[in-house]
């Protein structure tokens, strides 16, 4: 399961909104190549910037590339951050995914 | 002259020019492309991309309705990957500022994020760089051209050699100029060797890595009776195998001449052989050699020929084709079974990556998830029945669940046509394959509820044994001369004789003359077998007696080991048949 930890929210400086969330990753083999596709898809749907940071490395979640290379694996804490303005949207719609764990649990 | 030794699939013996279809990397032409020219190659680029996709959202569709959502999932994954903004944008970026190639570009963009997940050292996402080179591959597929199109485009003979060669497209040579292939992959029972057998082309598989000791044109020598590749032939050799060839010609003759004669033992107890075939065409060769009905129809190059569904009409037809040619006698449709191996090369990788998969979603499972198709399939089936002697095999059968389940939908969909008024005949035998060793020990409570069994052996001795047949490394451990492989089988025909439900034994080992004995000894009457292995079958049944057969059985059944099965039986083929050993 993805649990939210911390929340915080922002208005930056020039007003664009800011969501920021961070999650840990449930999946007992890491973000890999289906649950990103599941990522990507859903970050396409919105406008706003979005990406996500494991320690100093960023990747723009609505790349595939990106998230493959940052190799984010089994309880590691990830920062969801989006720019725009459906910033919060995002974040939950991919939050939801998270805490779903991105239905790739056993049925039962 | 160099000789590699493999597994023998298809006798005979081709003599030609390699064809080399081994290596899965592609030449890049060149690495730069004129300035004036970079916008029509990004065209170009596009254009191999846009194919590239579309490629990819068929293999979804496929996976989707043929293994499940997860399996589709794999593919619409690998979709996104190749319409990555970022990646386009950086593969864009080459062919514009460096003039680099499209090829060139895509090539290197790829490679670049392939091996940094390689180096990160988890040992997970480095697997993942096989994504990425299995994208680099496609694109250049696209950007180049089919490789594999120089199968198509033949016009002097050659001998095809190739890494791995899939049932499609092992179906699909054009045998007027393919002399006989060899793989580096590929065991005895895989579908790739069935195919050879039934196009007649001499084959031989499992040869290891050889590919890179041969170059285009040069001669080759594919011996399918020893399992031999040699590779640029001394003289000596060279004529030692035209004389061969000449002789098993005549040989080939002779044993044609068999044909209408009947098969019976000297003591006159029939024994009913038939067909086991996968294409319509193949009618000619068992009505030719005298077979008293197709005892396997596989069903499965119906759906391999294209990467789309075949329609009921389709099916229709094609079962009509082979009912009508054998008026009477009776034709065994077996229902779809498709398992891992069988889906078209660019799937592979992915399917593959399932941990066992033929402990998996195949055949009768995979039908039974596919309602629709199942249905369409059977619908075909019982259309087709109102020309002759059709009768249903469920394959992969097993528990008593599965089977039930599988007569419901059958009984439902008897009931939809009668609804739809439909021409179509209801009353059809259905039978089960027995391949799953739980069948076999189940075989008493399975045969109240079948008309007839048909023992599978392939699978059979695969599970018995834990043997996977087309792994290298283990398939001197599979055979059909187990001593464990004859209690399946005598509990299964115990089972039958109780329940008088007719039994035959398809697959392989019926196939094999130095078995008929023993199976006839055990107590079987009707063995169907590849067309081109009915004359030597029939040889051997012509110069049995059944109590010669029953004495044959019991002293084999005493032996332990396979080794010691093998050569008392090839030992009394020897003297029933000298000619065939």
């Amino acid at each position: 399961m993805g649990k939210p930890l911390t929340t915080k929210r922002a208005v930056s400086m020039n007003s664009i909104p800011t969501c920021t969330r961070n999650v840990v990753v449930g999946l007992e083999s890491g973000l890999h190549l289906t649950p990103s596709s599941q990522i990507v898809q859903l970050a396409q749907k919105f406008s706003s910037e979005f990406l996500i940071r494991k320690g100093d490395k960023v990747a723009d979640g609505k790349s595939m590339l990106d998230l493959m290379q940052l190799a984010a694996e089994h309880g590691e804490t990830l920062q969801l951050e989006a720019r725009g303005d459906d910033a919060d949207q995002v974040i939950a719609a991919i939050l939801s995914l998270f805490e779903r764990n991105f239905n790739l649990d056993q049925p039962g | 002259m160099e000789l590699n030794r493999g597994i023998a699939v298809a006798p005979g013996v081709a003599i030609g020019s390699a064809l080399v279809l081994g290596s899965e990397d592609f030449r890049i032409p060149q690495r730069f492309v004129r300035i004036d020219a970079v916008d029509s190659e990004i065209a170009r680029f596009r254009a191999a991309l846009t194919a590239a996709v579309a490629e990819i959202t068929g293999h979804e569709a496929l996976a989707s309705s043929r293994l499940g959502q997860q399996y589709g999932a794999i593919f619409a994954a690998h979709k996104q990957l190749a319409q990555d903004p970022k990646l386009l944008k950086e593969i864009e970026d080459l062919i514009r500022q460096k003039c680099h190639s499209p090829e060139f570009a895509s090539s290197r963009v790829l490679r670049q994020y392939a091996r940094t997940l390689q180096n990160l050292g988890d040992r997970y996402f480095a697997e993942r760089a096989t994504d990425l080179f299995d994208l680099e591959k496609r694109i250049l597929r696209h950007l180049l051209g089919e490789r594999r199109e120089e199968l198509m485009q033949l016009t002097a003979p050659v001998v095809v050699l190739a890494h791995n060669l899939t049932p499609s497209e092992t179906a699909n040579l054009d045998t007027k100029y393919v002399l006989g292939f060899a793989t580096e992959v590929g065991g005895k029972s895989s579908h790739t060797a069935i195919l050879a057998g039934a196009l007649e082309l001499p084959a031989v598989v499992g040869v290891g890595s050889f590919l890179s000791e041969v170059s285009g044109g040069e001669t080759i020598i594919i011996d399918g009776n020893q399992g031999l590749v040699i590779i640029g032939p001394d003289e000596e050799t060279l004529n030692r195998y035209h004389a061969e060839e000449v002789k098993m010609k005549s040989a080939a003759v002779h044993l044609r001449s068999l044909g209408p004669l009947e098969s019976v033992t000297r003591d006159g107890v029939p024994i009913h052989l038939y067909g086991n075939i996968e294409f319509p065409n193949e009618v000619e060769h068992c009505t030719q050699r005298g077979a008293a009905g197709i005892g396997l129809y596989r069903t499965e190059f119906l759906y391999l020929e294209s990467d789309q569904e075949p329609t009921e009409e389709v099916q229709y037809a094609a079962y009509c084709e082979v009912v009508r040619a054998f008026a009477g006698k009776p034709v065994v449709i077996r229902t779809l079974d498709l398992g891992a191996e069988k889906f078209p090369q660019s799937m592979q990788e992915v399917i593959e990556a399932t941990p066992n998969p033929t402990l998996g979603l195949r055949s009768l499972r995979l039908t039974l998830q596919n309602l629709p198709l199942f249905k369409t399939q059977l619908r075909a089936i019982l259309r087709s029945a109102v020309l002759g002697d059709v009768r249903v095999m469920f394959p992969l059968v097993s528990t008593l669940l599965e089977l039930r389940q599988a007569k419901m939908i059958l009984a439902d969909v008897i009931d939809d046509l009668e609804e739809q008024g439909a021409t179509f005949n209801g009353k059809v035998q259905v039978g089960m394959m027995v391949e799953v060793p739980s069948a076999a020990l189940m075989a008493d409570e399975f045969a109240r509820e079948v008309d007839f069994f048909s023992i599978g052996t392939n699978d059979l001795i695969q599970y018995t044994l834990a043997v996977d047949r087309a792994n290298p490394a283990v398939a001197n451990l599979y055979s059909s001369a187990d001593p464990s492989i004859f209690r399946m089988i005598r509990m299964v025909l115990s089972a039958a004789e109780k329940h008088e439900v007719a039994v035959s034994v398809c697959g392989q080992m019926s196939s094999d003359p130095i078995y008929t004995p023993l199976l006839v000894g055990m107590g079987l009457r009707e063995l169907s077998v590849t067309p081109q292995a009915i004359p030597e079958v029939k040889q051997v049944v012509r110069s049995l007696t059944v109590p010669q057969a029953q004495e044959i059985a019991e002293h084999a059944q005493t032996l332990e080991v396979a080794r010691d099965v093998e050569n008392y039986l090839r030992g009394e083929l020897k003297k029933l048949c000298p000619d065939l050993v």
